[in-house]
């Protein structure tokens, strides 16, 4: 038995697997990183012809005319409207879902709700695009009179449905986590369950579902496909929800393929991608904030 | 009063939980074919104690020691130490039983697969019977090698984990409270194991049953809030203990 | 005011059981439109699923044939996916639970996974095309698409990974370090087997994600239309979500059936892979106790 060169070998086996593994953990960030810096350097070349502040405060998206245009109002307030519109429509019935799911419910209707809400996780944007146009479109058309439904109205209402996952599940969570403790106190106080929900459930887990609004927040103004499908994608500054408007997300997605690469609206796809990932990264971090703040307390 | 040579000793060792000092210079010795028992209050250190043979403790990343500890003479704590070898040297039973949730036989075997130490599988099969007949398991799950350990009861899953460890033919055993979570007739079937067992091992067994100590220990040790108080040969210090405290505790006043 | 006063004189148990009718009503106006687009997918386009739809080429400019391609091709990009995804999620999330101590690099890494799973899937599109594409000459190819689409999963792998790894009791790690085993033999043998289910389960879910989006491999993978299967990894595929999208908005005088079938087997194919994992946990989560 070669004892001996079998136990260098384990050593070095081993020191090798261990820095393979450290690697691998460092690769993670160094991606966040590098997409980060990707985004930077190609962008960056956008602000040799434009400034910042014609980037950020034009109000014109032309990329093609000549001289092409690229200010992004019109599509900030596009992405506003929408976000706006799909997070008024979910937040109310996300965080009803999820109080009635993690408390009211009976417990055998709750696995199947749960089951259903992951369902919804997991259907592709696109399907909700698709589903979008056949059904929601035709809907926002003829309840509004409008002589076509793609507008910022129906990108919210299909947004909303999937903003939903997000929403509840996490909310529930964090209403579940609620010490049972808490509850029986008031109950035993004499309060019914609904006064007990409103009054000292939700308050304890509303740093949760705050940062439950926060993810759904970061999930709505990121989604692209389905948007892209259902809001009608004009680049002009809207007024109001019932009009057709161009998100931030809509924007690279439908011009990229469109682009010669490295010209200035190649660039200015990539400034705006990263425009989206710092709103997204302050968001997150955020929400991150209010989860660390949950499980400290 | 212990003048053969040592198997094991800790000379003015202490041991730190970040800044708490959880032992508190300790120097004792531990002979060849004896069973030593360590017996004191909970929270006074002797797992703690116990983990410092085996450098279990290098997992607890607060943890730190200062003085030194012997195996034949070497020092388990120099750089050069392989701790890998240091473990199959010195063996350890925990206090909970804790198979893996693999087969009767895989458990036992788990220990000689991992250092391809066995030639074939008839070799194989011959430690893993001798390690359970060592463990006096082998009647009881002979015609079941192949079940998974976790189906087993209690006093028989901590009889497996003692069979488990000598299949990797340690020369030390230390056992941390091996029965607490037995009943009595497992537990005095694991107090006949460890009574054979000290022909060929040095053990080390932490518990907190002083009646234990006293029926299958050679040398007691007593501990008390980190501090070694008092050690020697079991009869001496059951019958006539040096310190008030060691007395106070065998009489049942710190309970 | 009005309102106010009416409602505080109706009793506590009536405004509780309308508010319990209300938070229904909230539910059901959630989560009963799922159930209906599942029926209406379902409904409209099984009767356009047929043999031939799932193993002939489209044809007549995808009017009419098969998506045999496009099926092929989502499962070559989403095997790729998996293949470069997981060693590294699993590696990453080892280091994480098994090594790394409480530090700065640590929290850097753990803040670095969070954001990366924040990342809208677009942002991943162009830093796909940046990177591999232009960048490292890899081209429209399922490559790059792969590539893009591991970094997007790596998240899910790593935090599932994570979850299952921490759940091993940690009297498994003692019991084999005891005996001998160094680190890498303890997690090798003793820790990953028991972390597998929750692995898999984890891997699967990335599949079903990596197989559903489009944004990431729109200008990194995906082929308008491609009849025949790619015949190298720098080859552009053809993909069922980017196909979805493509024929539901992008060619006029499509036949619905053809649209809502195509629907059908994207959906069936992700739900698949998700009820899948759902199962896996479900049967292990019985065994555990
Ligand atoms: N991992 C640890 N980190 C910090 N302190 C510990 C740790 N393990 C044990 N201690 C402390 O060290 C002391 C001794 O513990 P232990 O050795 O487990 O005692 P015993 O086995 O005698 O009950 C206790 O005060 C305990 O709180
Ligand atoms: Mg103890």
């Amino acid at each position: 038995m070669s004892t001996k060169y079998g136990k260098l070998a384990r050593h070095i086996g081993e020191f090798v697997i261990e820095k393979m593994i450290f690697l691998s953990g460092l690769i993670t960030i160094a991606m966040v990183g590098l997409i980060f810096l990707f985004l930077l350097k190609e962008s960056s070349s956008l602000f040799d012809t434009v400034t910042l502040a014609e980037f950020l405060g034009g109000t014109h998206w032309y990329p093609i005319s000549d001289p092409p245009q690229f200010g992004v109002v019109a599509l900030l307030t596009g992405s506003a409207w929408v976000t706006l519109g799909a997070m008024v429509i979910a937040m109310p019935l996300g965080i009803a879902c999820a109080v009635y799911i993690a408390e009211v419910a009976p417990p055998f209707v709750r696995e199947y709700l749960k089951l259903t809400v992951e369902l919804l996780a997991a259907i592709p944007s696109v399907v909700f695009g698709f589903v979008g146009i056949v059904t929601i479109v035709p809907l926002v058309r003829s309840i509004f009179g409008l002589p076509t439904g793609l507008t910022g109205m129906a990108g919210s209402m299909v947004l909303a449905f999937m903003a939903m996952p997000t929403l509840v599940s996490i909310a529930e969570d964090s209403i579940r986590a609620v010490p049972s403790t808490y509850k029986e106190a008031s109950l035993a106080l004499g309060a019914t369950e609904w006064q007990t929900l409103m009054r000292v459930i939700v308050p304890a887990a509303s740093p949760g579902i705050a940062a439950a609004v926060m993810l759904a927040l970061g999930r709505v103004i990121g989604e692209t496909m389905a948007v892209m499908m259902v809001t009608g994608n004009a680049a002009v500054i809207p007024s109001g929800l019932l009009q057709p408007m161009r998100t931030l997300t809509a924007t690279i997605a439908a011009e990229m393929g469109e682009t010669v690469h490295h010209s200035d609206h190649y660039f200015a796809l990539f400034a705006i991608g990263a425009l989206l990932f710092l709103i997204t990264f302050v968001i997150n971090c955020l929400s991150n904030l209010f989860v660390t703040n949950v499980k400290k307390s | 009063m212990l003048n053969e040579p040592y198997k094991l000793e800790a000379i003015n060792l202490d041991v730190y939980y970040g800044q708490v000092k959880a032992i508190r210079n300790a120097t004792l010795q531990f002979l060849p074919n004896k069973v030593h028992a360590l017996i004191g209050p909970s929270g006074c250190g002797k797992s703690t104690f116990l983990r410092i043979f085996n450098r279990m403790n290098d997992l607890i990343k607060a943890a730190r020691i200062a003085g030194r500890v012997l195996l034949d003479g070497q020092d388990v704590y120099a750089k050069n130490m392989d701790v890998t070898e240091l473990r199959r040297k010195v063996g350890m039973v925990f206090q909970k039983s804790n198979p893996f949730p693999k087969t009767i036989y895989e458990n036992v075997a788990y220990g000689l697969r991992i250092n391809g130490s066995m030639a074939n599988k008839a070799e194989l099969d011959a430690r893993v019977e001798q390690s359970l007949k060592d463990a006096a398991l082998w009647d009881e799950v002979k015609a079941v090698l192949h079940k998974n350990a976790l189906e087993l009861s209690g006093g028989q899953q901590q009889r497996l984990c003692i069979a488990r460890a000598l299949a990797i033919k340690p020369e030390i055993l230390l056992m941390d409270e091996p029965a607490s979570a037995l009943d009595p007739i497992s537990t005095g079937k694991i107090e006949e194991l460890i009574y054979e067992l000290k022909q060929r091992y040095t053990i080390v067994i932490v518990t907190h049953n002083m009646q234990q100590a006293a029926r299958i220990s050679d040398f007691t040790g007593f501990f008390l809030l980190g501090e070694l108080v008092e050690y020697g040969k079991t009869a001496e210090i059951f019958t006539q203990p040096q310190d008030k405290r060691t007395e106070g505790y065998i009489t049942g006043r710190f309970g | 005011m009005k309102f106010k006063t009416k409602l505080s004189r109706l009793s506590p148990n009536t405004v509780q059981k309308i508010a319990f009718a209300g938070l229904l009503a909230a539910t059901s106006l959630v989560l009963l439109p799922v159930l209906l687009l599942m029926a209406v997918l379902i409904g409209k386009g099984v009767t356009a699923l047929s043999w031939t739809f799932l193993t002939d080429i489209p044809r007549d400019g995808m009017r009419s044939g098969g998506i045999y391609p496009v099926i092929v091709g989502t499962c070559w990009l989403v095997g790729g996916t998996i293949a470069i995804a997981l060693p590294l999620g699993v590696a990453a999330a080892i280091y994480l639970t098994e090594y790394a101590r409480r530090n700065f690099l640590t929290w850097t890494i753990k803040l670095a996974i969070v954001n990366l799973a924040g990342v809208p899937s677009i942002v991943y599109g162009l830093f796909g095309l940046g990177l591999f594409v232009m960048l490292l000459r890899c081209g429209v190819s399922m490559l790059s698409g792969s590539l893009t689409l591991a970094i997007l999963v790596l998240p899910i792998i790593i935090t599932s990974s994570q979850e299952a790894l921490a759940s091993v009791p940690q009297s498994y790690r003692e019991a084999s370090l005891a005996l001998g085993a160094t680190r890498w033999q303890t997690i090798w043998h003793c820790v990953l087997p028991n972390a597998l289910p929750g692995i898999m389960t984890g891997a699967i879910l990335a599949i079903g994600r990596a197989a559903g989006e489009t944004a990431p491999i729109l200008f990194t993978a995906a082929a308008f239309y491609l009849p025949h299967l790619p015949n190298s990894v720098f080859d552009p595929v053809m993909a069922l979500p980017y196909h979805l999208y493509v024929i539901a908005t992008q060619i006029p005088n499509i036949g619905q059936d053809i649209r809502y079938a195509t629907a059908l087997v994207l959906v069936a194919m992700v739900l698949g892979m998700s009820f899948f994992a759902i199962i896996i946990r479900w049967h292990y989560r019985k065994k555990r106790c």
